[in-house]
């Protein structure tokens, strides 16, 4: 069906162009004219596009804003966020009227300098004031926009300290899911490597490291505490992943081989986030943003923040990785298998065009 | 150096095929850079298929797909193998080779004054090393697992392990030897360039005195030989962490069910080396386009560039900057915040020279008398998609806002606009106003109205909505959005994209009619159609080695004396001699 629309439209559109330019040959050649030479007539016409097009550009971008802007990503749901949504503020200020000046002038003085052969055009190529005075005006616009840019960015890279009783995560990436270990009550994570890489041991734990004996680890989806800062920690299995959180204004690749870190501070909670975007089914998710393979676009696992009292009940009931005595917890398994059947939508497809 | 060699001209072999003559060596880069791009399109068009109306059958995709699409239904490997090689075939082929391969080689002998390339014999090794490449690159679309699929920034580890997907075995292999000659092609181009400019114009051709696009191109080939070499050693490395076990690039690595025998290596040394080239990339893609349309802006509105001496600085600035800014793609790799910080200063200071640019070419229109030929109409689209790219590049390269829009679709609309659309814009500028000079015929100016307003219309409609979805959170290189429900009411959006798609689509298969059907058929093309200044339109229309029957001529002025105050006619070409009381504008 829509093959068959889109040949038609094709179809269609194509003879009525042979038609159209058909008809303008003819007139030209009664006219007399060739099929280059830009005429009188040409100009004049082009002219007045040019004004035509201006009009609809800007009146595409408006309805676009008016219908599309409401799918944009709600208000932040971070403290640093905020600062993000600021400054993105600040910059579209500065650049919005930058555009339609710009635009103005150079649709108007296309349409108002058009070719007349009566006319000479201005003689004048150069002068010092002009270009000095868009050399300064960007560069003093640039340099407060690049002040403003670094102080937040420094805000924003500086690592959360112990003082502030971060929550530690760490997110590992995989083809194609995520998995999710806190820290537990020791506040470090135990040792972990590939080469450990066992069974139900997808973060290649190291059992004999007393450090990770209570971390705990989850998948499909992972709880924060709201107002407390987050310490995540990235790390990737087999290819580079990256952890995108869009509400939280948070990304951070995850390469293997290395740990990368990224901190922030939740500061509305899924339910409150429900009533913003007056969408009950509203969920926070984390997906992969680096190219990943096959199912790059399906590695989604949702986040929920909640208030601290629900929080520390809910990661009262997730299972620490291994007892005090160093033997698997036979539970670990159980859920993991759960988890495997979830990821299984994906890993179908995957499987199918091997 | 003179250029009547040998042989014969006669001789068809040497004529058409191993010509040294960079009249001859310019249209083939143009022929096959046109091929490679509409190739390199209908490829987006049918991953827009599958964006627009995911996972509907759709009997053309499976005709024209074959097993890539079982059932009318792309599949999701082959949808990032067509985006892989779909933006490969656009910044490489199309808009390198594409561009300055025909330009630079056409214009800069043409221009300058010279009878040829320094070298003929090296830019026609260019030429067929860039066909071979070409051939390669196509090649891989047909071996077992099918081309190249990790995009076109190939990242280890996902480049550099088969087992990671079926896109990362043969497939890169050509991938990475076709880019290899690729390579050697466009550093045997771009020496030549260099010498050329700096050795064989003309007299009284000084620097100073060259048009614009002759100066665009000399950056570009300064830009592509300082960075091009660290692209072909960052791909060397791969191919030996590929090929020979070596581990530059890899570390820590379990995947297919096994943990690999590598250590020590860094995924990121290969992210620094790719934008070392990465990013002077696209000014080897924006500046001839700036060039060429400086040319056309000047000669249509009958009026000198404005701020000749202050286009050429930030074109040197902008050459200069582009090289410290690579960075800027990798805010969230997990590099040194310090680092991060570094690179948000140089990337916005490249705001500054482009700024000037933008203001010089408005203040160029005003009070000009403008024709608008099909060539000025693409070089005003220039100035508008580069203003509007141009703008976003300020929130990217912004780290603290490049944290939230990295890699999404807000990106995809920025980098179509700024490069994808102003370097074809440059290029059909081009080849609309060079036409004459290359074919000794004419293009129809009616398909190039129609051309003109259904590509800018369509390429806004494309790609600006692109700006939304970033906005909204969606990543780029998904085979689909309909995986997550946050996205489901942004299919709308997709589906208009896809619709402007092919619609924009079918406008190049207009130019196309036009090209093909003017080279042979449209009518002879007098010896200067626009009334031009520069050395080219001095030049028979007829093709001759050594381009003057004559001797070369001499320059006297600077190539922008149009509607000079006391001239009779609105044009005074730069071999004519200076008048008693004429002012030079340029020395
Ligand atoms: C017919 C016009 C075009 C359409 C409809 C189109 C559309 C697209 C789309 C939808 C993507 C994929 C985005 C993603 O999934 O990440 C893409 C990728 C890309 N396109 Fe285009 N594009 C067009 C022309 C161009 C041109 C002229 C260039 C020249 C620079 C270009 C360069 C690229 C590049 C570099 C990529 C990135 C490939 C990658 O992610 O590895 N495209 N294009
Ligand atoms: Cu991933
Ligand atoms: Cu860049």
């Amino acid at each position: 069906m829509l093959d068959l629309l889109i040949i038609v439209s094709v179809v269609l559109g194509i003879i009525a162009l042979a038609q159209l330019i058909k008809v303008l040959e003819l007139a030209g050649q009664a006219r007399g004219e060739n099929s280059w030479d830009v005429t009188d007539r040409d100009n004049k016409t082009q002219a007045r596009l040019m004004p035509v097009f201006l009009v609809v550009y800007f009146a595409s971008i408006i309805y676009q804003m008016v219908a599309w802007g409401k799918y944009l990503l709600p208000v932040s749901a971070s403290a640093h966020g905020e600062t993000i949504d600021n400054l993105m503020m600040t910059s579209w200020i500065v650049i919005f009227p930058v555009f339609i000046l710009t635009h103005i002038l150079l649709f108007y003085f296309a349409w108002k300098y058009s070719y007349d052969k009566n006319r000479k055009a201005e003689f004048f190529p150069h002068s010092n004031k002009l270009e000095l005075l868009w050399t300064i005006v960007p560069t003093v616009v640039l340099s407060i926009l690049i002040l403003y840019g670094l102080n937040t960015w420094n805000n924003i890279t500086t690592p959360v300290s112990q003082e502030e009783d971060p929550v530690l995560i760490e997110l590992y990436a995989y083809q194609f899911g995520w998995i999710a270990r806190y820290a537990g009550d020791d506040r470090e994570f135990g040792y972990a490597n590939v080469r450990n890489i066992e069974g139900v041991n997808a973060l290649g734990m190291d059992s004999t490291d007393s450090k990770g004996w209570d971390d705990k680890i989850v998948r499909a989806e992972f709880h924060l505490p709201v107002n407390r800062p987050v310490q995540f920690i990235f790390r990737a299995q087999d290819v580079i992943h990256s952890a995108y959180m869009p509400h939280f204004r948070a990304q951070m690749n995850c390469v293997p081989g290395m740990t990368t870190r990224f901190g922030y501070t939740p500061t509305i909670t899924t339910s409150e986030m429900k009533g913003i975007t007056q969408n009950d089914e509203f969920n926070y998710i984390l997906l992969c943003n680096k190219i990943c393979g096959a199912a790059h676009y399906n590695m989604q696992m949702d986040i929920i923040v909640e208030s601290a009292e629900d929080f520390e009940a809910w990661l009262g009931e997730q299972k620490e990785f291994l007892p005090i005595d160093g033997s698997p917890k036979a539970l670990e398994v159980e859920s993991i298998e759960v988890q495997e059947e979830a990821t299984d939508g994906s890993a179908s497809t995957t499987a199918s065009i091997n | 150096m003179s250029a009547h060699t040998h042989h014969d001209d006669n001789d068809f072999l040497f004529k058409y095929i191993f010509s040294t003559d960079h009249k001859m060596i310019a249209k083939q880069f143009l022929l096959t850079g046109t091929f490679m791009g509409f190739i390199g399109m209908m490829m987006s068009l049918f991953f827009r298929i599958q964006l627009g109306w995911p996972g509907e059958a759709s009997p053309i995709l499976e005709a024209v797909l074959g097993s890539w699409a079982p059932d009318g239904v792309l599949a999701p490997d082959k949808y990032l193998a067509l985006v892989t090689i779909h933006g490969t075939i656009m910044v490489f082929f199309l808009l390198t080779a594409g561009l300055s391969g025909t330009f630079s080689n056409l214009l800069i002998p043409l221009q300058i004054g010279a009878r040829d390339m320094a070298s003929g014999f090296m830019n026609m090794l260019s030429y067929w090393l860039f066909f071979l490449s070409s051939i390669l690159m196509l090649a891989s679309l047909f071996v077992e697992g099918g081309p190249a699929a990790g995009g076109w920034t190939i990242y280890p580890p996902l480049s550099a392990l088969p087992e990671a997907m079926p896109g990362s075995g043969l497939g890169m292999t050509l991938w990475i030897a076709s880019m290899a000659i690729f390579i050697m092609s466009s550093l045997l181009g771009s020496l030549n360039y260099i010498v050329t400019i700096l050795n064989l114009r003309t007299k009284g051709m000084s620097m100073t005195r060259m048009p614009l696009t002759i100066w665009a191109f000399f950056v570009t080939a300064i830009l592509g030989v300082l960075s091009f070499p660290v692209l072909f050693a960052a791909v060397l490395l791969l191919l030996f962490d590929r090929s020979f076990g070596t581990s530059f690039y890899l570390s820590d690595i379990f995947i297919a069910g096994k943990a690999l025998e590598v250590e020590g290596g860094s995924p990121i040394l290969y992210e620094h080396l790719f934008w070392f080239l990465g990013h002077p990339e696209v000014y080897i893609i924006l500046l001839p386009a700036l060039g060429i349309t400086s040319e056309v802006v000047a000669t249509n509105a009958r009026k000198p560039i404005f701020g000749y001496r202050a286009m050429i600085g930030s074109i040197l600035a902008i050459g200069f900057i582009s090289v410290l800014v690579w960075g800027h793609h990798m805010f969230v790799t997990g590099m040194s915040p310090f680092l991060g910080a570094v690179f948000t200063f140089t990337t916005l200071l490249v705001a500054i020279p482009s700024a000037v640019k933008v203001f010089n070419y408005l203040t160029t229109l005003w009070k000009g008398n403008i024709k608008f030929t099909p060539a000025m109409l693409f070089a005003i689209g220039l100035v508008s998609t580069f203003i509007t790219g141009g703008l976003t590049g300020i929130i990217l390269g912004d780290s603290a806002l490049d944290i939230n829009v990295h890699d999404t679709y807000f990106v995809v609309g920025h980098f179509h606009i700024v490069m994808g659309l102003s370097g074809t814009f440059g290029m059909i500028c081009g080849i609309y106003h060079w036409f004459p000079k290359m074919f000794g015929r004419m293009l129809d100016k009616r398909l190039g109205f129609v051309h003109f307003w259904l590509t800018i219309t369509s390429a806004y409609g494309v790609f600006f909505p692109m700006h939304f979805l970033g906005l909204a959170g969606v990543p780029r290189r998904y085979y689909t959005n309909s995986s997550f429900p946050l996205f489901d009411n942004l299919i709308d959006i997709n589906v208009t994209i896809s619709i402007f798609a092919m619609i924009g689509g079918i406008a190049q298969f207009i130019f196309l009619y036009n090209l093909l059907y003017s080279i042979f058929k449209g009518p002879k093309s007098p010896k200067n159609p626009w009334l031009s200044n520069t050395l080219e339109w001095t030049t028979p229309v007829e093709h001759i080695h050594g381009n003057w029957p004559g001797a070369i001529p001499e320059v006297h002025r600077w190539p922008y004396d149009y509607s000079k105050p006391g001239a009779e006619l609105d044009y005074i070409p730069q071999d004519v001699p200076m008048g008693p009381d004429e002012k030079d504008e340029g020395h």
